[in-house]
């Protein structure tokens, strides 16, 4: 996918402009938050839990070299392949080769944000062969030619009114006639629609969540049990994963699972948690024939042990966009590429290049809740700040700087917004601008404090803040 | 160079060095011994109450579940459930041991489809490993006599699971997998699951039956 990242200004903008946007985004800020909280609160030990993970990936990532090595023998023992790749471009002709040797036409595909980074979609449709996205979102912007604008609800950014006339639009075999108006007839039609897809695909493509160094396991979190189909039916089926995927044990995985689907979608677990090692056995009634492993570098192996390395520990939750203001403001598209949010503002310019996307940690109004939230306790906007250094030391460029203001200011006319965007920021603020009590550097508007010093807000903590606002918004959706 | 090599090289450079001997180790160490790390107090439960919990649990998610009092009374639970649901009396299951020792001859009129399961497939039945009662999951292995399809393809899916093996976390559930499968080694499969398909894609509703099973019923066999 084609790097949009210094668009943001122009995207974010129409981004405010548009209602449909808006309205969709005014749902999802509600619905993800409430969730989390409830599931986080129904388990007395979630902090500890945090502790206890972001303690497996260090360990991982201090010793990744091993733990891929391990992996891989393992796979291998149980009758998989593993191919390296090293770039995106190394990873899709990977991917091709395989589909070429299995003569593949079509491919199903589980949901995965690897293969949206690597662009698969595109490469393989430009070589012939059909994609099928299965997962109901992403099926949905598949048709309108769209990129997810979440890591794990990728419409976000729509209404059901905009999926009904894309369902009417591309499926056009069914009765014009027919009931489109509820969610429920829009599932079940992707799913009459998907079924025959399965049974016709050569190749079943998946991500995976983690992979297991101790066994040579695969393991997808799902919902829908679209991944399990996908990976189940065709007789060859690729885990396209990243090498920070890795964990030690299954114990360790174990424990993961424990804050992933908290965080993200607020429930205990996902529906389906599947663990899947090597392909079909001897005598197995089901199952591919073939299991193929592309471990994708792309960029990462640059971030270990630098100033971004914490942020390999990320599991890819969502629960730092679910929390972001900006990300509620702007939603996922303004980011230009495939990760959007606080994790995509530290990510995008670690795989694309600060050059590209050195700007976007200026999206952010450095509040902290993505870091309070993250269940990797990942210091997201320590990182943001590690980028804007960057930045900065490559020289003062006039265009960021307009940036920085500009969107301040694009804030500032929008009070509604505003508010809610500094509500958000002022204590953190406040601590900036130390005991002279005047900033030098203000977020958002980076390009005026540079040259001169605004006085600070007064204090108030993030918490009360925090909560006056949820009872604000409780009073408001009661009334 | 291949990719492999140049890959191991960066992150050797990035995160080896001299301490190559102790980070094997620590690695070795890991894997033969893997820590269990920290399990939540709430499936640390025993007898009546862990089964009520994992009742509880597995509601809590849209799952139905039924108790029975043995593995005899399985079968007539099953055609219970298809008549409730006004389901054709039909099931496909694979050959799985403890299935095919219930007498499902007795139910009259019910067809019993072994093996693979096929589009045309309504209703699905397993046999669980086990179960964790922290959140209501059943774990499920592939192999010879369990067929995956049977998993995800019928609308609706029965899984069986014995009171006994009822674990109270899934760490209890690795560790008797690595008992029956041997240290490092796993089925092709394990399928955890925690109540019927969902979605939650379009203005995230949650709505039942995405594309695996609408429904998921559990007969939980006492004794
Ligand atoms: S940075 Fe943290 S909160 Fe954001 S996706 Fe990654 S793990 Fe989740």
């Amino acid at each position: 996918m084609e790097v949009e990242s210094p668009k943001f200004k122009e995207k974010a903008r129409r981004a405010i402009a548009d209602e449909q946007l808006q309205r969709a985004m005014g749902k999802a800020r509600i619905g993800f938050v409430g969730k989390r909280k409830k599931a986080v609160e129904a388990l007395p030990e979630f902090e500890e839990l945090r502790s206890s993970a972001r303690a497996i990936k260090d360990h991982t990532l201090a010793h990744l070299d091993l733990y891929l090595e391990a992996y891989e023998r393992k796979v291998i023992a149980s009758g998989g392949q593993v191919h390296w790749a090293e770039t995106a471009e190394d990873a899709r002709r990977a991917v091709l080769a395989i589909c070429r040797a299995a003569g593949a036409r079509t491919v199903t595909k589980g949901k995965s944000m690897i293969t949206e980074e690597i662009a698969l979609n595109d490469f393989l449709e430009e070589e012939g062969i059909q994609p099928v996205e299965t997962d109901l979102g992403e099926y949905i912007i598949q048709l309108r030619g769209e990129h997810p604008s979440h890591i794990i609800g990728p419409a976000l950014h729509l209404n059901k009114e905009q999926v009904e006339e894309d369902f009417r639009r591309v499926h056009t075999a069914l009765p014009a006639g027919r009931d489109l108006s509820q969610p429920e007839s829009l599932l079940g039609e992707a799913r009459e629609i998907l079924r025959p897809q399965y049974f016709a695909a050569d190749v079943g493509i998946t991500g995976a969540n983690f992979l297991i160094a101790e066994t040579g396991t695969s393991i997808i979190v799902t919902n829908e049990g679209n991944g399990d189909l996908t990976q189940t039916l065709p007789r060859v089926h690729i885990v396209v994963a990243s090498i920070e995927k890795i964990v030690p044990t299954l114990e360790d995985a174990s424990q993961l699972l424990r804050v992933l689907a908290r965080s993200a979608t607020g429930q205990d677990m996902s529906v389906y948690t599947t663990l899947s090692t090597g392909p079909r056995r001897p005598g197995d009634p089901d199952g591919p024939e073939e299991y193929h492993v592309i471990l994708l570098d792309n960029g990462r192996s640059s971030m270990l042990g630098t100033e971004f390395h914490e942020m390999l520990r990320c599991i890819r939750c969502g629960a730092c966009m679910n929390h972001c203001p900006v990300y509620h403001a702007v939603g996922g598209h303004a980011y230009g590429w495939v990760y959007p949010g606080p994790m995509g503002a530290v990510l995008t310019p670690s795989l694309v290049g600060v050059d590209k996307a050195g700007h976007l940690p200026n999206a952010s109004t450095f509040c902290g809740r993505c870091e309070s939230v993250c269940p990797m306790q990942i210091p997201l906007p320590r990182m943001m700040r590690h980028w804007r250094e960057r930045e900065f030391e490559r020289g003062l460029n006039p265009a960021t700087q307009r940036f920085g203001l500009g969107l301040w200011a694009f804030f500032a006319r929008r009070p509604r917004l505003y508010r809610l965007a500094t509500a958000l920021t002022i204590p953190v603020l406040a601590g900036l601008a130390g005991s002279r009590g005047r900033f030098r550097s203000l977020p958002l508007a980076g390009g005026w404090t540079r040259h001169r010093d605004l006085p600070a807000p007064e204090t108030r903590t993030f918490m009360q803040q925090w909560r006056d606002r949820e009872t604000r918004k409780q009073e408001r959706s009661a009334a | 160079m291949s990719a492999r090599e140049a890959i191991l090289g960066k992150l050797r450079g990035a995160v080896g060095g001299a301490g190559d001997q102790t980070r094997r180790e620590a690695v070795e160490k890991r894997l033969g011994k893997p820590p269990r790390g920290l399990i939540p107090a709430r499936g640390q439960v025993e007898g009546e109450e862990r089964l009520a919990l994992f009742c509880r649990m597995a509601e809590a998610v849209v799952a139905t579940v039924e108790r029975v009092g043995s593995a005899d009374d399985v079968p007539g639970a099953v055609t219970h459930y298809l008549r409730s649901k006004n389901l054709a009396p039909s099931v496909r299951m694979g050959d799985d041991r403890r299935l095919k020792r219930m007498d499902w001859a007795a139910q009259k009129s019910l067809e019993v489809k072994h093996g693979r399961a096929h589009r045309e497939d309504e209703v699905g039945v397993s046999h669980a490993f086990a179960g964790v009662a922290e959140t209501g999951t059943v774990a499920l292995l592939s192999g010879k006599e369990n067929p995956t399809t049977v998993n995800f393809l019928p609308d609706h899916h029965i899984i069986v699971v014995n009171a006994k093996d009822i674990a109270g976390d899934l760490e209890t559930v690795i560790s008797r997998m690595r008992r029956k499968f041997g240290k490092g080694e796993m089925p092709r499969l394990l399928n955890l699951i925690t109540g019927p398909s969902r979605s939650g894609d379009i203005e995230q509703t949650m709505l039942l039956g995405a594309h695996g099973p609408r429904a998921l019923h559990l007969i939980v066999v006492d004794g």
